[in-house]
């Protein structure tokens, strides 16, 4: 499948920005069952500083406002080739030692109402469990667009009973690192059958069980990744994988407004361009 | 050179020139509390007036008075104006900038900070008095004295020089400020004793009797003293010295960074239309109405080098 | 320990002046106590002139104290120094093989030579390091390895300061001092010198420079600011070698580089000896709170453009309880067997270690695993019962936080005091730069010295001083 993907993140600030910058984890990259044909991303108001690769393999790309700027966009665009792998990404590959991804950070701290759930199913081994635990996840964690804020943990989510993608794949992590699994955070884009604009990128979970290696679950979708599904960053939670991390002084109050299309592309239609 | 730097030289070149200000105007004011001439309340207000410091030691004090002024202007920590504080201020600024400084400069500074931190440890007795402003007046000479001697002539030296003349145009007008009436042309040109007090007083507080007296003469008039502090080339104290010292070594700056900044024109502007006026068209201008439009400019300057020269982020 | 000789490096063990000293005991002999002692105050008036002082911590106004000095030299001879150097360059060697595995494949951990843990539960281990291979493949760059002896031949490696050794500028002023004032020794001794060291320094920062810079690297000099404890010592480094001494606040990531703020605007760096904490370094990557940093300065260095030194995550080989598996690493990455030792050290988190350091806690000194400066230790034989009573308490509730050794009849070098000579416990500090040209090791390094008879304790921060450090040239 054949996706075409625009996101255009822009910042409005009410005063002038003396200085700041921004992280950005928004290129993906190819892999398995993931070729990225075309990226590009361009800038209004900020200069582009660095990109390098951290340790999670991710593209990061380090920008820095225009002094004084009032106003800042980050546009992505391109075209991303998928094809079905069942959520499986395979063998741990990379520098980052396995053991890494079974740290718990703040968010992903597995306190009674995570234990609780995670006892609350049990389907033999860890690879049945994981996929028990999605359905499981979803009714616990109802989906509501903007209902939890964005340093929310695990355990938080789970007590509040609603949240967003990052909330589940959180639970999800928590809950796999408590059952003795590395586990890790995936943000990226989801095309969706019923329309192409969306509001917010997706986010999920991996989670690495014997002999398959890293196999993708979704607890928001209740299903493991297929072709829709264009991964772009990983991390221990949302904080490493985050499509933007950045700091400024000056500005005052923001105003963020995000808009994302992401299209499925039919073959002719690619090949024309 | 870094920003940082620039600003540290400055102000640990400003704040050693203003802690030997300040110990001369305290000297002054001794001076006139022996000899009992005037009402010496009077004289330690106008002192701590020159000084900038007026308004902060009457939220420390009810009364002026010797000692207390001398206290403050001296010892106060509370004072960050005092000689023991802007000893202090210049001593941190030079270890800020420890890198830009020769060893002699920078032991000289230190030296100068140890002797003072000793000697002004406790309130220093009236008989002392004389021997510890002495000292600490040689002791900034010491680091002029390193500074002349071993800094290179770059814009590491022309910032230094910027700093101490800025201080010292500031300072000399400030002393002109306070007493301007006395120096006044409807004053009696003979001139009262009290007058002739006052006069002695501002060459005092410039040492400035004995350049007077090879340059004008030994009987003091108003006119030859406005001319001496304000235009005259060869005191250098006056004005008129400061400002070309200070346009000098901003035309140093110019020529080494091979660029034309707006102080640089700020400074030139001032000489052009202030430092070479007649004494007669100072005081048609307005003495007064003259000293403030230094003040201004001076203040407006520095403020402009900072920028100038990225001081600050 | 009172039973155990202790070896003193002038007299041994009571046999008669040993050789390196024989020239400067000739001298000694031959000078005025009361001159001497003029000259010892006149040193400390140089130290304080020249503001060689340390700041001290946890006081309202932050007080500079000067490091006491002592004139009576402590001598090596060239061949035992020979000795040393050589085990020195093979330990430091392996300390980077070591950075560069356990930010990479781990493969030592894979041989299974030290536990998975040590690493995967160690506060020092820096994730944003993995993967990075700095410029030149170096991580330290500038590392101090702290020598203790026993013996004529007995030298242990006590610490491994991997992260920012502190004190080479007392090195190097204490010789000056010593050339000052006792010119005539350094005619009929032959030392080798120290005072190449900022020049070594300069040009080994600037041989390992990112490939971006060009053939005149510009190197700076980071300081946490002006009341740092070591500000002294950072500000001599950037004036020695002639290089800007930055604060956060002067720099900024720009064009792609970090760059300092100077008169005539900004100017890119490509190498900075920082002398700020991991921590400290970038709130935009490690701690959000901190103001001395500069944000995104560890982007640029995992760009490639910048080079760090030390680099962040080095923090991990001053880690105690991996300095207990030190001969490991140097036998898993040199293939050889070290050639300096370790003091015998007990891991507080292995059960049996733990019970025997219990029982025998009057006769061990206990350490924390992270700490340093003398600071949070426990020397069993001069504590007291309350300290004695509250490490037991502390053990048992964190045992991996701690590691126990042996107190080690530390030898002696004698001081000056107004009694005339008098032994004190000593400990040694070489300074090792590394670049990819080699390793340089400075001849001598920091002496420092326990001032009160019989304590153990070096620490300037503990009241220690410090001794000019003599390598004969055989």
């Amino acid at each position: 499948m054949r996706l075409k993907i625009s996101h255009t993140t822009r910042y409005s600030f009410d005063a002038p920005v003396s200085s700041g910058m921004q992280q950005l984890r928004l290129r993906p990259r190819s892999r398995r069952a993931q070729e990225v044909t075309e990226w590009k991303m361009t800038l209004e108001g900020a200069v582009h500083e660095v990109s390098y690769e951290d340790q999670h393999g991710n593209c990061v790309d380090l920008i820095t406002f225009e002094r004084d700027c009032t106003e800042l966009a980050v546009h992505c665009e391109g075209e991303v080739e998928l094809s079905e792998s069942n959520g499986v990404i395979g063998r741990h590959t990379g520098p980052v030692p396995l053991w890494l991804y079974k740290r718990v950070t703040e968010r992903t701290k597995a306190g009674p109402a995570i234990k609780a759930l995670l006892k609350s199913v049990d389907a033999g081994n860890e690879l049945g469990r994981c996929h028990a635990l999605m359905p499981a996840i979803a009714k616990s964690v109802v989906y509501e667009t903007g209902s939890s804020e964005s340093d929310w943990s695990a355990e938080e989510a789970l007590a509040a009973g609603r949240g967003v993608c990052q909330d589940h794949a959180h639970v999800m992590i928590a809950c796999a690192r408590e059952a003795g699994l590395a586990a890790r955070y995936v943000s990226g884009y989801l095309m969706m059958d019923d329309r192409t604009q969306q509001q917010a990128m997706h986010a999920w979970a991996e989670v690495h069980v014997p002999d398959l290696g890293w196999v993708g679950f979704d607890p928001a979708n209740e299903m493991c990744p297929d072709e829709r599904y264009v991964r772009v960053a990983v991390g221990l939670d949302y904080a490493e994988a985050a499509p933007v991390n950045g700091l400024r002084s000056g500005g005052d109050t923001e105003t963020l407004s995000v808009a994302i299309e992401v299209a499925r592309q039919s073959q002719s239609q690619s090949q024309s361009q | 050179m870094l920003g940082k730097t620039a600003n540290g030289l400055f102000w640990m070149y400003r704040a050693l020139e203003r802690a030997e200000n300040i110990a001369r105007l305290i000297e002054t004011g001794q001076r006139i509390a022996l000899t009992r001439l005037g009402s010496s309340e009077d004289e330690w207000r106008s002192v701590l007036q020159t000084s900038g410091s007026l308004d902060a030691y009457e939220t420390f004090y009810d009364e002026v008075n010797r000692d207390h002024a001398v206290d403050w202007l001296l010892r106060s920590k509370d004072n960050p104006g005092s000689v023991m504080s802007c000893i202090s201020q210049a001593r941190q600024n030079a270890r800020m900038v420890r890198t830009g400084l020769t060893t002699e400069v920078w032991e000289a500074t230190n030296a100068a900070y140890m002797v003072a931190k000793d000697s002004l440890a406790r309130k220093v007795p009236d008989r002392d008095m004389p021997k510890v402003l002495r000292m600490l007046r040689q002791r900034a000479g010491m680091v002029r004295g390193a500074t002349h001697g071993t800094m290179l002539r770059n814009d590491v030296y022309d910032f230094a020089r910027i700093g101490t003349f800025l201080e010292r145009a500031d300072n000399t007008a400030r002393i002109i400020d306070v007493k301007y009436y006395v120096l006044l042309p409807t004053v009696a040109s003979v001139g009262s004793s009290i007058d002739n007090v006052q006069w002695e007083i501002l060459l005092r507080s410039v040492s400035g009797r004995g350049g007077f007296r090879m340059a004008y003469g030994a009987q003091l008039e108003p006119r030859g003293i406005a001319t001496f502090l304000t235009l005259d080339r060869r005191m250098p104290r006056s004005l008129a010295f400061c400002t070309s010292k200070i346009l000098g070594n901003m035309n140093y700056l110019e020529s080494d960074y091979g660029v034309r900044l707006q102080s640089t024109q700020m400074a030139e502007d001032l000489q052009q239309r202030f430092m070479r006026m007649s004494i007669d068209d100072v005081f048609d201008y307005g003495l007064h109405e003259y000293i403030q439009k230094v003040l201004g400019d001076i203040a407006a300057i520095g403020h402009q080098i900072e920028i100038d020269y990225r001081f600050y982020e | 320990m009172g039973d155990t000789p202790i070896f003193d490096e002038m007299n041994g063990m009571g046999d008669g002046i040993r050789r390196p000293y024989e020239t400067f005991n000739n001298w000694f002999e031959g000078e005025n106590p009361k001159e001497l002692r003029a000259k010892q105050r006149e040193a400390e008036e140089l130290f304080r002139l020249t503001g060689i002082t340390f700041n001290v911590y946890g006081r309202a106004e932050a007080e500079e104290r000067l490091i006491p000095f002592d004139l009576i030299p402590r001598i090596i001879s060239g061949r035992e120094w020979q000795r040393l150097s050589k085990g020195i360059e093979q330990r430091v060697r392996a300390i980077n093989a070591f950075l560069h595995d356990i930010y990479h494949g781990q493969e030592i951990v894979k041989a299974g030579r030290i536990p998975e843990e040590m690493i995967s539960r160690n506060e020092a281990f820096e994730p944003k390091m993995i993967g990075v291979t700095p410029p030149g493949r170096i991580y330290t760059h500038i590392v101090g390895i702290d020598l203790v002896r026993t013996g004529p031949d007995e030298f242990y490696v006590l610490e491994d300061n991997g992260r920012t050794p502190s004190g080479v500028s007392y090195m190097l002023e204490n010789r000056e001092t010593m050339l000052q004032m006792f010119p005539e020794l350094f005619s009929t001794n032959r030392v080798q010198p120290v005072q190449t060291y900022p020049t070594d320094l300069l040009k080994s920062l600037a041989a390992c420079a990112p490939a971006s810079a060009g053939d005149r690297p510009t190197v700076a000099v980071m300081t946490p600011g002006i009341f740092n404890s070591a500000y002294f010592e950072h500000s001599f480094l950037a004036d020695q070698m002639g290089v800007e001494l930055v604060e956060g606040n002067d720099l900024r990531v720009m064009d792609g580089k970090l760059c300092m703020r100077t008169t005539q605007g900004y100017k890119a760096i490509d190498v900075v000896y920082r002398r700020i904490d991991d921590d400290f370094l970038d709130p935009l990557n490690f701690n959000p709170e901190s103001g001395l940093g500069v944000p995104g300065i560890m982007d640029v260095y995992r760009s490639g453009r910048l080079t760090i030194a030390n680099a962040p995550g080095t923090g991990i080989c001053d880690d105690k309880a991996i300095y207990s598996y030190m001969p490991e690493i140097v036998e898993f990455y040199t293939g050889e067997k070290p050639l300096l030792e370790n003091v015998p050290t007990w891991r507080c988190a292995e059960p049996e270690a733990l019970a025997y350091v219990l029982d025998n806690l009057e006769e061990l000194v206990v350490k924390e695993v992270h700490g340093s400066g003398g600071y949070g230790m426990l020397i069993g034989p001069t504590a007291t019962k309350k300290d004695l009573a509250l490490f037991r308490r502390k053990l048992k509730a964190r045992p991996s936080n701690y590691i126990a050794q042996p107190t080690l009849a530390l030898s002696t070098v004698p001081i000056f005091t107004k009694a005339g000579l008098s032994p004190r416990h000593v400990d040694l500090r070489p300074y090792v730069l590394c670049s990819p040209q080699g390793i340089n090791i400075t001849p001598g390094g920091l002496t420092r010295v326990a001032l009160k008879k019989g304590s153990l304790v070096v620490n300037s921060s503990q009241g220690g001083g410090t001794k000019d450090t003599w390598v004969l040239e055989d």
